[in-house]
C-alpha cells in the first residue's frame, strides 16, 4: 500500500489523530469538549505504545490517565459548571506573555528534539522490554529505588491533598469555638 | 490469513450475539425472579410462560418516541449511551470461553483474543465504562442526572481500588500469569482459585456488584431521591441502551468471575469424564461441555445477583463510601498481605 507497512500506516493515522485531537484541545471553546478531546489523545498515545509493543504501558494509560485522572477533571468540570460563554477575556497584555511563553517553549523543545538524531534507535515491534513481566524485573532491580522514592512522592502528595482538604473545617471549628 | 480473519470474525460475532442474547433474556430471568421471591407470577403474556418478553419490551423501545432535549449537548448525548454499551461490550473479548478446539490440525481458541495483560485490560475497560455515565448525564444539562452521573463516577473511581488489590492477590497466588487464559489453565491443573482467596473473592464479587451500578448499589438511579439518575432525560432506545447495558455488564461480570475464581471451563472430575467417554484433547465436544459448565456458573452468579438485589435495601451515600474506603480497601489490602506471606513460606516467591 503505497510502499508503507501496516505498521507504518498505523503509526501515521494515530499521530495524526493525536495531533489532531492535541490541537482541538486546545482551540475548543468549551471545558468539557476541551477535556474529552485530551482523553482522545490519550488513546492514541496508547495505541503508540502497543505498536511498540509495550502493552502494560499501553493499558496502564488508559487505565490512569483517561480512566482515573480525567475522570476526575471532568467531574470538577461538570460540577463547576464552567460554560464557553462564561469564560473570562484575557488581558492583551497577557495573551502576548502567554503567547511569547509558549513560543519559547516550543523553541526548547524543537532544540532538545535536534540531537534525536544521535540516539541509539531502539527496535519496536519484535522488543520484548515493555511486557510486565520485563518491566516488573527491571523496575524491582535495577531501578528499585528511584521507584521506591517516587513512590514516597505519591504518598506526601496524597497526605498533602488531605491536609489542604481538611484545613477549611478545623478553621470553621475554631471560628465557632472562639 | 484469510482462515485466521474468518475464524476471528465468527467468534466476534458468536461472542457478541452470546452476550447480546444471554442479557435479554437475564431481563427475563430478573423479572421472573423477583416474582418467584415476591410470590408473584411476573411475566407470562408473551410467548410460552413470557418467553417472547424481551423482543416485546425491544420493539416496545424502538418504537417509543425519541426526545432530545432542547438544552441538551446533542452530540455528547448520543455519545453517553453508545459509549456505555460499547464498554460494557468491549470486556467480553479476553473472556475464555471452552478448551481450544483442534480442527484439521489447527488450534484454535475459544476466545477473541489472549492478550497477556489480560487482567488489566478488564480493569482499563472498568474504568472507561464510567465515561458512559457521565457524559450522558452531564449532557442532559439536568440537575438530577448530573447528580447521578457524579454519584456513579465516584462509586466507581471507589470500587475499582479494591477490586484492583484483590486482582493483584489472585495473581500472586495463581501462578503470576495476566493472561486470562493461563489463569483458567492453572485451575485445571490444581484447584479453583476461590480455595485460596475465599476472602479476595468476596471483595472481588462486592466490587462487581457495585461496578455493574446493581441495587444495592443502584445510587445512581436511585429514584426515591434522583427521579431517573443519569438517565432521566433519556427516552426509547437511548435509555434502552443503558438499561440493557446494564444486564450485559452482569453477564460479562458473571463470566469473569467463574473464570477468575471458579475455574472458568473446568470443573471437578472433569478429566475423568473424559476419560470415561473416550474424549480425546481438542475435541469439540470437551468444548461444548466445558462451555456448559461456564453457562452454568455464570448463570449461578446472575441468580445471585439478583436474590441480592431483590433482597437488600439501597445503601445511603455515605454507607456507600465508608464501606469502599474504610471497610473493603483496608480488607482487601490485609488479603494482599496474606496472601504473600502464605506464598513467601510456601516458598513460590523469591526475593
Amino acid at each position: 500500500m503505497l510502499g508503507f507497512t501496516i505498521t507504518q500506516w498505523l503509526f501515521g493515522t494515530l499521530s495524526l489523530m493525536a495531533i489532531m485531537f492535541a490541537l482541538m484541545m486546545v482551540f475548543t471553546r468549551s471545558p468539557v469538549n476541551s477535556a474529552l478531546y485530551l482523553i482522545m489523545t490519550f488513546f492514541c498515545i496508547a495505541g503508540h505504545y502497543l505498536l511498540l509493543n509495550a502493552q502494560f504501558l499501553a493499558v496502564v494509560q488508559i487505565v490512569v490517565y483517561a480512566g482515573a485522572i480525567m475522570v476526575l477533571f471532568l467531574y470538577i468540570i461538570m460540577l463547576m459548571n464552567l460554560n464557553a460563554d462564561e469564560e473570562p477575556r484575557k488581558h492583551v497584555l497577557t495573551r502576548a506573555i502567554a503567547a511569547i511563553i509558549g513560543g519559547m517553549l516550543l523553541f526548547v523543545m524543537i532544540g532538545a528534539l535536534r540531537g534525536a538524531e544521535q540516539l541509539q534507535m531502539v527496535q519496536g515491534g519484535a522488543s520484548q522490554i515493555g511486557l510486565v513481566k520485563n518491566l516488573g524485573k527491571v523496575l524491582f532491580t535495577e531501578f528499585l529505588f528511584p521507584f521506591e522514592i517516587a513512590s514516597v512522592l505519591l504518598l506526601a502528595a496524597l497526605v498533602g491533598a488531605i491536609m489542604i482538604g481538611k484545613r477549611d473545617t478545623n478553621i470553621n471549628s475554631k471560628e465557632t469555638t472562639n | 490469513m484469510i482462515a485466521f480473519v474468518i475464524y476471528k470474525a465468527i467468534m466476534c460475532a458468536a461472542v457478541f450475539l452470546i452476550c447480546l442474547g444471554a442479557a435479554a433474556y437475564a431481563t427475563l430471568w430478573e423479572r421472573k425472579f423477583a416474582a418467584f421471591l415476591q410470590d408473584r407470577k411476573g411475566p407470562s403474556r408473551a410467548g410460552w410462560g413470557g418467553l417472547l418478553q424481551p423482543l416485546a419490551d425491544g420493539v416496545k423501545m424502538f418504537m417509543k418516541e425519541e426526545i432530545i432535549p432542547n438544552v441538551s449537548n446533542r452530540a455528547l448525548f448520543i455519545l453517553g449511551p453508545s459509549l456505555f454499551m460499547i464498554t460494557a461490550v468491549v470486556t467480553s473479548a479476553v473472556v475464555p470461553w471452552a478448551k481450544p478446539v483442534n480442527i484439521g490440525g489447527h488450534i484454535y481458541d475459544m476466545q477473541i483474543t489472549d492478550i497477556n495483560i489480560g487482567v488489566i485490560y478488564l480493569l482499563g475497560v472498568a474504568s472507561i465504562g464510567v465515561y458512559g455515565i457521565m457524559i450522558g448525564g452531564w449532557a442532559s444539562n439536568n440537575k438530577f442526572a448530573l447528580l447521578g452521573a457524579v454519584r456513579a463516577s465516584s462509586q466507581m473511581i471507589s470500587y475499582e481500588i479494591p477490586m484492583g488489590i484483590a486482582l493483584i492477590a489472585l495473581i500472586i497466588s495463581s501462578g503470576g500469569s495476566l493472561s486470562l487464559k493461563e489463569i483458567v489453565e492453572e485451575q485445571d491443573l490444581h484447584y479453583a482459585n476461590i480455595v485460596c482467596q475465599p476472602l479476595g473473592f468476596l471483595i472481588f464479587f462486592i466490587c462487581a456488584l457495585a461496578e455493574t451500578n446493581r441495587a444495592p448499589f443502584d445510587l445512581p438511579e436511585c429514584e426515591t431521591e434522583l427521579v431517573g439518575g443519569y438517565h432521566t432525560e433519556y427516552s426509547s432506545m437511548k435509555l434502552g441502551l443503558f438499561l440493557f447495558a446494564e444486564y450485559i455488564n452482569m453477564f460479562i461480570s458473571s463470566a469473569v468471575i467463574a473464570t477468575l475464581y471458579f475455574g472458568g471451563y473446568n470443573f471437578p472430575f472433569a478429566h475423568e469424564l473424559y476419560a470415561k467417554l473416550g474424549l480425546a484433547d481438542g475435541s469439540v465436544w470437551i468444548s461444548l461441555i466445558g462451555f456448559g459448565a461456564l453457562m452454568t456458573k455464570i448463570f449461578g452468579f446472575i441468580c445471585l445477583f439478583m436474590w441480592i438485589r431483590w433482597t437488600l435495601p439501597r445503601f445511603r451515600y455515605d454507607q456507600l463510601m465508608n464501606l469502599g474506603w474504610k471497610t473493603l480497601l483496608p480488607l482487601s489490602l490485609f488479603n494482599l498481605l496474606l496472601t504473600v506471606a502464605i506464598e513467601y513460606f510456601r516458598g513460590n516467591i523469591h526475593f
